[in-house]
Parts: structure tokens; C-alpha cells; sequence
């Protein structure tokens, strides 16, 4: 039998973000964008299925950080079975899904940093592209490459002993947790021989954060300059105002620190936040209901996570927080390549949460599930590496989802990464008749500052392949580049 | 002799089956000594600059641009291998096959509780500049030649190193039951 694929003449590349920018008479930018080619039809198709099968489906929209929507959904779950919210689960099923989740969160960072950033600063921004990549890193600064991998090994071994497997797993269920962590698997991470230990975990994480500011101390101006803006910032915190990345209220501040959102409770969310819809791009725009689509938008992501939090419940992490804090007098911080540094002291608050809870006894308890009265509706959010995830689902009485509603970390950047084009185009691009590469890899950069996740929303890995096009006041195109 | 060429490329995929080849952890510091890279998202280079002898490909076809770049991979790799479910079978994306796809853009657009109130013109992404979605997704052997199927969602990092290894070698690839999987 042969099967008919009705396709359409195809000009288009690989290209999964893609950016347009026009100029009037004058060849001032008056509209950029960045357009979001994928569409999957999740909330759609998950409709029928029964709500367990939820936590091990929804998290292969995304294999760079499956465990944030297991999770998630997890949690939405608890709630539909009745074992509550947050802190409603066993102590083991708690911290284990906790131990899971630093564990993604510091392999996340990790990849993001070694094999995403560290080629553009260790060759240069304009270095040749043919070797400013991981496996030029490797050739060149082998030791480095080498402690990229092992932390990200590290990572996806946490996942692999809590999660069962390291990309897709089945830890996390309704209510709990199905495994506990062994003795033996413990004493693995927290005594296991060079470098694979979380001692040594913590020291790399501190030396990556040490780069960092010492590359910040030789390009102050680009670092601080590049792509800067207002902006508001949303993102969970722990009831106290600590940052916690597994669950919290969610907070929003504006430009100036002020709170905007006053920590509410998650199963709230659709009181506050809604999204708009525009014709050019598959990714939605959220934005807060009370300040409206012009003015409600917000970032997140470990930069608004920094911005929003009060403080950092790990001693070393604290301590770089504080300096963080301090280099903007203790105000928000709308830098956007600081969310590089941003990214890295939540990588050493990572590994030093991995080591708390790694020598936490309630690890080895049996208790690992609660159930209680099934409800129809649940809403399950966390900070996944990239912000802010939202979860929701409704179930029918015959155990079946009859409503899903995502809104992923990438998709609450949207505006921001619109904004962070719009600031290199106008100060880059207006006024020239011709694309150059430079400009192309400025616009790159911007977006890859927040590391806009890749396959939630876009695909490739880390450096999603970008196409620009330039079109005059009358709709000509006048130049297009790709990279 | 020149090294051999691997391009691997990420259709209607979640990535987690590039993730599982990274996660040979320290035999990829051995693999880059053993092969070349070309176009991958690994590198960074976007388009085939030679002919290769090995293409991976993640994820099924669910748009004309996945069409696209499958036939680019089977017109510029020797040997093409599809890893994981999605390139195998079609994966979760494929869960919509057989839902209409106004009613997949509906949910996702119009009905939702995040937009239902705050999308009064009833704005459906289609714009020219977004590319066509296919009827369904395909599983890539339907599409074109596929030499060799890594099952597995995603495939075991040993199984994707083993296969390497004995393709690379031109040793007979041997598969113990531990390293196969079909979740
Ligand atoms: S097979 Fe699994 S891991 Fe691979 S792309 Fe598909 S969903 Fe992701």
C-alpha cells in the first residue's frame, strides 16, 4: 500500500524561529518579529486519555527537560486525586520528586552553559562559527568540555535513580512517588570517587559562576548594555519569599521592584493570567489580566527568578545572590545577558539542594503515596530551568481528561524575546541596506540569552537556527540571511 | 584515511533522543575523535557541506519543512537510521492523526481557558511566513529509505553507542536484551 503526503512547493529550511523585520521609506525598523514554527495539538489530543497516563505523556513534548512537565503534571494530578498541593505529599514523595527536579534543573543549566554559552565566550562571539561549538571546545579546552559533561552526567544519573530513567521516566505518579533512594544509591552521589561526587558538584558550579564574572569583568559594556529593557517579572517563591523551584506562589513585580502579583495561589492562575493570540506565530503571549496585553507581559526564567525572590535558602548560592543583588543597588535587574549569571548561581543553589536532601533520612522511608477525595480540576505549576511552567487539567467520572491547558516556560518569553529583537534591530539595523553577519549573531544572541527552549517551543539545540528577513515600506525583501 | 561523517537532525521530535546520544557522556569526547560532525544541531552547521556516511534522524514528519530536510538527509547520508519512536512510528505527535486538525488549533487557540476570553476576533496562527502542517505524521520509512530502526523513547545511550560502534567498525551489531527498549 502506498501512502499519498500532499506537499506544498518547499522553499523553507530548517529554520524553527525565524525572524522579520521591516523598514519604512527612511530604513527605520517599523515591525520585528519572531515567529514560532511548531505546532503539536497536545491540548487536543490528550483528551480521552486517562489522567495517570498524563505525567509520562506530556513530558515528551520536551526531552531537554522532560522531568519539569512529569512533574508538573504530577502535581496537577495530586490535586485531582486529593493529596493536595505542594507540601500535601509524604515527606519521601516530597523530596524525592525534589531531588529529581535539582537534578534536571543543574543538568539543564549545566548544558545550557558548557555546551550552549561557553563556546561563544571562550573563541569570541564573531569567532568562526565552524569552531564555535561544543566540539570545538572539546578540540581546544578539553578540560572544560570535560567538566560539562561530567556535570551534566551527574544531572541525568539524580534523574536516573529518582525518575527511573534519565529522559522519560515514571517516578513521579498521582499522589506520590513510586521508589524510594537506597542507601547504596546515595552513598554513590554523595561519597563516589572523583569528580563524581556532589562536593565536587558544588566546587565546579562555584568556579563556573567565578568564570562568569570574570568574563563580565572584562566586557562590562556588552554585558550590560546588550539587549537591555523594562520589563515586569513573574515566578514562583516559597510562601517566605525564598526562592523555590519546585513549588511556591506566584509572585510578579514591575520594572522597578514593585509587586504587582501578590503571591497567589497557583490554582488561581486563570484569575490573573491570560494569552493572546496573533496570527503569525504558533507561541501564544501571556500576559497579567489585570495590566492588559500592552503592559501585562512579563519574563522569567532565572533572571526574573533572582529579580523576584527575596532570597536564596542555600549559603553559597545566598552569598552570590547578594553580590547579584548588589550590582543593581538591590533593584530589578532587566539585564538580559545577566541571565547568564543569574542562570549559574541557581546551577551552585542546585547542587547545593541535591546535597541537602541527599543526606536527608526521609529518603529511605517507604511512605510514598497519599490519596484522598478525586476531584475534577487541578492545577500543578514549578519553575522549570527555562521559568515559570503552568499545568492544568480537567477529568471526566470516568477517570478521563476532558481539558488541558499549557503554558511552558519558553511561551511566557515570548514577548520578552520580541522585545530583546526589537532592541538589537533598532539599534543595529535601522537606517542599513544590508543584513551583515554581525548583526545576524546579534539578534542571535539575544534571543539565545534565554535560551528558549529548543523543543517546547522550537527545536534545535540550544543554537536555534535563525532566518532573517529585511523587507522595505513596500514589502520587498530586501536582503535575508540565515545562519 | 578520513574520518567518517555523522549529520543527525531533529524532525517532529521532543530532542530527548539527542539528549540520549549525549548521554554516552564521556564516550562523546571519543566519538568526536573517531567520526566528523557535519550538519547537526550539535554543531551548529545548518546545511550538508559534504556527503556523509551515517544521518540520525530524530522524529516522524509533521510538516512540509520535515519532508524537506528527511529527503535532504537520504540524498546526502549513505546510511540513514531512525532512532527513537517518533522517527519509528510517529510518537506522540502522531496521537493527533485522526483528530481533525481545526479541532487540535481550536483547542489550542479559541477554546482554552487562557484565550477563551482573550481572543475576540478569533485569531488562528496562519500566517505566510509559518510553514504547512501535513495531514498527519508520518513515521519516516514512509517518506523515504530508512536503513536501520533504534527503538526506544528514547533509545538507551548504550544501544545508540553500540550501533555507532559496529557501523563504524563494519563489525556485526550485537544487541542484548538489556540495551533494547520500546518505551
Ligand atoms: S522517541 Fe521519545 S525521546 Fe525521541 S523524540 Fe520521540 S518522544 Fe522524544
Amino acid at each position: 500500500m502506498t501512502k499519498k503526503i500532499t506537499i506544498e512547493p518547499v522553499t523553507r529550511v530548517e529554520g524553527h524561529g525565524k525572524v522579520t523585520i521591516y523598514l519604512d521609506d527612511n530604513g527605520n525598523v517599523v515591525q520585528s518579529r519572531l515567529h514560532i514554527v511548531e505546532f503539536r495539538g497536545f491540548e487536543r489530543f490528550v483528551q480521552g486519555r486517562p489522567y495517570w497516563e498524563a505525567p509520562v505523556l506530556v513530558q515528551r513534548l520536551c526531552g531537554i527537560c522532560p522531568v519539569s512537565h512529569h512533574l508538573a503534571a504530577a502535581k496537577a494530578m495530586d490535586v485531582i486525586v486529593g493529596a493536595g498541593t505542594g507540601d500535601g505529599l509524604t515527606l519521601t514523595g516530597e523530596k524525592m520528586r525534589r531531588l529529581m527536579h535539582y537534578g534536571q534543573i543543574f543538568q539543564s543549566h549545566v548544558l545550557h552553559f558548557f555546551h550552549l554559552a561557553s563556546p561563544d565566550l571562550l573563541f569570541g562571539i564573531d569567532a568562526d562559527p565552524a569552531i564555535r561549538n561544543i566540539i570545538g571546545v572539546a578540540m581546544k579546552f578539553k578540560d572544560i568540555a570535560v567538566q560539562g559533561v561530567m556535570m551534566r552526567k551527574f544531572g541525568q544519573e539524580i534523574i536516573e535513580v529518582t525518575a527511573g530513567k534519565k529522559i522519560h521516566g515514571t517516578g513521579a505518579i498521582p499522589g506520590g512517588i513510586n521508589k524510594n533512594l537506597s542507601i547504596e544509591e546515595r552513598d554513590r552521589f554523595l561519597y563516589g570517587p572523583d569528580p563524581m561526587n556532589v562536593d565536587k558538584m558544588i566546587s565546579w558550579s562555584l568556579d563556573a559562576v567565578n568564570f562568569f564574572k570574570d568574563y563580565h569583568k572584562k566586557h562590562r559594556e556588552l554585558i550590560d548594555t546588550f539587549a537591555a529593557f523594562p520589563s515586569n517579572h513573574l515566578s514562583l517563591v516559597r510562601k517566605d519569599g525564598a526562592m523555590d523551584l519546585y513549588d511556591g506562589v506566584i509572585r510578579a513585580i514591575d520594572t522597578d521592584g514593585k509587586k504587582i502579583l501578590h503571591d497567589v495561589d497557583p490554582q488561581d492562575y486563570l484569575k490573573y493570567i491570560a494569552e493572546e493570540v496573533k496570527n503569525w506565530s504558533y507561541m501564544k503571549f501571556p500576559y497579567l489580566v489585570e495590566y492588559g496585553k500592552k503592559d501585562g507581559w512579563y519574563r522569567v526564567g532565572p533572571l526574573a527568578r533572582l529579580n523576584t525572590a527575596d532570597f536564596i535558602p542555600s549559603p553559597l548560592a545566598q552569598k552570590e545572590f547578594e553580590e547579584f543583588k548588589a550590582y543593581t543597588n538591590g533593584k530589578p535587574n532587566n539585564m538580559s545577558m545577566h541571565m547568564h549569571w543569574a542562570r549559574l548561581i541557581e546551577t551552585l543553589h542546585a547542587a547545593e539542594m541535591m546535597k541537602e536532601l541527599l543526606n536527608d533520612p526521609d529518603l529511605q522511608k517507604d511512605d510514598l503515596v497519599i490519596k484522598g477525595t478525586r476531584v475534577n480540576e487541578g492545577v500543578g505549576m514549578l519553575e522549570a530551568p527555562r521559568g515559570t511552567l503552568f499545568h492544568h487539567y480537567r477529568v471526566n467520572e470516568n477517570d478521563q481528561i476532558t481539558m488541558a491547558n499549557l503554558i511552558v516556560s519558553t511561551t511566557n518569553n515570548n514577548e520578552p524575546m520580541n522585545i530583546a529583537v526589537r532592541c538589537v534591530a533598532d539599534s543595529m539595523i535601522s537606517g542599513q541596506k544590508e543584513i551583515t553577519e554581525g548583526m545576524l549573531n546579534a539578534v542571535e544572541v539575544a534571543i539565545r540569552a534565554y535560551d528558549p527552549c529548543l523543543s517546547c517551543a522550537t527545536h534545535a539545540l540550544g543554537k536555534m537556527p535563525l532566518e532573517v528577513s529585511l523587507y522595505d515600506s513596500k514589502n520587498n525583501l530586501i536582503d535575508k540571511k540565515r545562519t | 584515511m578520513s574520518k567518517p561523517i555523522i549529520a543527525t537532525t531533529s524532525l517532529a521530535g521532543c530532542f530527548g533522543c539527542h539528549m540520549s546520544l549525549l548521554d554516552i557522556d564521556e564516550r562523546i569526547l571519543e566519538l568526536i575523535e573517531l567520526v566528523e560532525f557535519n550538519k547537526s544541531p550539535i554543531d551548529d552547521i545548518k546545511e550538508f557541506t559534504k556527503q556523509c556516511d551515517i544521518g540520525l534522524i530524530e522524529g516522524g514528519c509533521c510538516n512540509s519543512e520535515n519532508v524537506h530536510v528527511l529527503k535532504d538527509f537520504r540524498k546526502n547520508c549513505k546510511i540513514l537510521i531512525s532512532f527513537g519512536e517518533c522517527a519509528l512510528m510517529g510518537g506522540l505527535p502522531a496521537f493527533r492523526n485522526g483528530i481533525p486538525i481545526k479541532e487540535c488549533l481550536d483547542e489550542a487557540y479559541l477554546n482554552g481557558p487562557t484565550v477563551v476570553n482573550s481572543n475576540p476576533d478569533k485569531i488562528l496562527p496562519n500566517d505566510d511566513e509559518i510553514p504547512m502542517m501535513l495531514d498527519k505524521v508520518y513515521p519516516c520509512h514512509e517518506v523515504v529509505k530508512i536503513d536501520y530502526f533504534l527503538p526506544g523513547c528514547p533509545p538507551r545511550a548504550d544501544l545508540i553507542w553500540d550501533a555507532l560502534v559496529a557501523i563504524l567498525t563494519g563489525n556485526e551489531l550485537k544487541l542484548p536484551y538489556e540495551v533494547v527498549k520500546f518505551d
